[in-house]
């Protein structure tokens, strides 16, 4: 048995235990302090990752590989730097419970033992630990009915997606005798023709786990529960669990399932379609910022599965080059939401930007950058991005999914580009409060390397190009 | 492959089919052969003999639940440790000290139901 290798995941569950006696026992407010033991925690836990081996332990439930570190370290910087963001403004609405830190530190636990999965019941494991916090948080305002509302709807079809895929596994294992990955990988890379059990079970996994990356047609949850949930536990909702979830994914697919390849695909191209013309289209009528940016991300999950869909080893190095640009993007544009207060009211409609080019003129070209990267503007990073996936999907002959992504690129570009004018060309409507200095240090952080992604991309492409080789094996 | 396997799942359908075609029967029967005539007083909710004292779906205190979620959790505690207890002997130190860890979690998870005060009825 080889515990010190699951390292990163033991000091992190630990220090949970830890800061969650130390924020109760005391009789005073301990929210700053037990977030700053948080974001320690993240940090050791992440120096642990860095210094991880390679090799399997808990009897082959559990890997660490390049890929598992390379979304590892992702995860905890995002999840560190959206607890940042949301120190403030929990303060701000009355939220400041020392719980907040310690669901976040357990949700990020969840996605690091799901990112090294090596079997399907640690995988889902590891999406349980991740889903029940998620629940929680989400109601975590829960004298407002709107985040009350966005906590059990999240909880319902939360738990739907979860029993779906449940359901899926118990197919698999059924059908193929096994639940390891390593094991599953050999059955159906064989050349025996695979059984329709196991297709109708890997459908169904497919099937939660696009719930969890909020894929069409499963997507339904997400703008509601952006808008319903408060700001600063969205921003951890639309950047650090988005990774988790695209790590299960590829993991799942690229990994047990990569010899099925022909099965699976279909239902992929699918749903990359489908999202990329639903984000696209469904987003130019949104007024609520946070229901654009929730529509922005089905848009970017069709990007993301167009990558995995075409299955070669370029498609994946494309994802996982999009999995941590989108990171940048997606939390840069949230700490302008989450510093979106006037008067001391949080404020979230795109008009309540109106004349901010004037009125804090470093924020609003912040908020441009982050618009114009998720638009796909060359020579910001969100246009490499798009590159890195769309390029693998023209040269494997996926005409269609590449036509259609640079057609809702286009598209998507309106919504992306309105916000910049309401903020530099439609009249002020007051200024915003002062941003806090959290959010200062996100912005300056996220917009530097969506800016200056192309300056050097090159140690962010050999992290992913190691990645992927240690995924297709 | 798939066909053994499916056949050894045949048992079940069978049950599945008589158990559906028993509880249609009843409930049809009932429904088709039986005089059905029914009154204020045979509607009512019936409650020991007695005239119902108030509508049955009142609201309960939000305490109970928290009790009976309390609890769940302990009682679980308790069902893990049986088969433990009894099978000590064989799964060695790895086997104890899983079960102390586990037991360690709900220490932690106590500790902070106490000191939130969940335990105070008032």
């Amino acid at each position: 048995m080889n515990w010190t290798l699951a390292l990163p995941e033991l000091v992190l569950a630990l220090s949970g235990l830890a800061i969650l006696v130390a924020g109760v026992l005391p009789r005073r407010d301990m929210t700053f302090p037990c977030t700053m033991m948080v974001l320690g925690a993240f940090l050791l836990s992440g120096a642990f990752v860095l210094t991880q081996p390679d090799g399997m332990g808990f009897g082959g439930q559990y890997i660490s590989d390049a890929f598992a570190r390379f979304m590892k370290v992702l995860v905890l910087a995002g999840a560190a730097l959206a607890l940042l963001l949301a120190l403030d403004w929990n303060r701000a609405e009355g939220l400041s419970r020392f719980e907040y830190p310690v669901l976040v530190l357990f949700a990020t636990l969840g996605m690091m033992v799901m990112i090294s999965a090596n079997d399907l019941m640690s995988l889902y494991l590891g999406l349980e630990l991740l889903s029940l916090p998620l629940y929680v948080m989400a109601a975590f305002h829960r004298d407002n009915a709107r985040s009350s509302e966005a906590g059990l709807k999240y909880f319902v079809l939360g738990a739907l997606s979860s029993g779906l895929m449940l359901y899926g596994m118990s197919l698999v294992y059924g059908f193929a005798g096994t639940t390891n990955f390593a094991q599953l990988a050999q059955v159906l890379g064989g050349t025996a023709p695979i059984s329709a059990g196991v297709v109708v079970g890997i459908v169904f996994i497919i099937t939660g786990l696009c719930f969890k990356v909020a894929a069409v047609p499963f997507h339904m949850w997400t703008p509601d529960v952006y808008e319903g949930a408060p700001t600063s536990v969205v921003a951890y909702f639309a950047t650090a669990t988005k990774v988790g979830a695209i790590a299960a994914i590829v993991r799942v697919l690229a990994g047990p399932f990569g010899g099925a390849v022909d099965q699976w695909q279909q239902v992929i191209v699918l749903a990359s379609i489908a999202s990329m013309i639903l984000g696209a289209f469904a987003a130019i009528g949104q007024t609520n910022i946070k229901r654009l940016m929730a529509y922005s991300w089905i848009s970017h999950t069709g990007f993301v599965l167009m990558g995995l869909a075409v299955g070669t080893e370029a498609g994946l190095r494309g994802v996982l080059i999009y999995t941590p640009i989108y990171l940048m993007m997606s939390l840069g544009a949230f700490s302008v939401l989450v510093a979106m207060r006037r008067n001391g009211h949080a404020v979230e409609n795109i008009q309540d930007l109106a004349g901010l080019g004037r009125t804090d003129p470093a924020m609003a070209l912040g908020m441009a950058i982050f618009m114009f990267a998720m638009a796909g503007i060359p020579p910001l990073s969100g246009f490499f991005a798009k590159l890195y996936v769309l390029l693998p999907a023209v040269e494997a002959g996926f005409w269609l999914m590449a036509v259609v992504a640079v057609l809702s690129s286009v598209v998507s570009a309106y919504y992306y580009l309105r916000v910049v004018k309401v903020m530099y060309f439609d009249a002020s409507t007051g200024a915003l409060d002062a941003r806090p200095s959290g959010v200062s240090f996100v912005l300056a952080g996220t917009g530097l390397f969506t800016m200056f992604f192309f300056l050097m991309p090159a140690p962010l492409l050999a992290a992913a190009r190691q990645a992927v080789a240690a995924l297709i094996g | 492959m798939t066909q053994p396997l499916l056949a050894q799942y045949f048992p079940i359908l069978v049950f599945l089919g008589i158990a559906g075609g028993i509880a249609l029967a009843m409930v049809g029967g009932s429904i088709l052969l039986a005089r059905q005539k029914p009154d204020a007083e045979k509607l009512s909710a019936y409650e020991c003999g007695f005239a119902p004292f108030d509508d049955t779906r009142r609201r309960f205190d939000v305490r109970f639940y928290l009790v009976a979620i309390l609890f769940i959790i302990f009682d679980l505690e308790v069902a893990f440790l049986f088969p433990w207890a009894v099978t000590l002997g064989d799964i060695g130190w790895l086997g104890f000290f899983s079960m102390m860890g586990f037991l360690f979690v709900l220490t932690v998870g106590f500790i902070y139901e106490w000191r939130k005060g969940a335990l105070d009825w008032e």
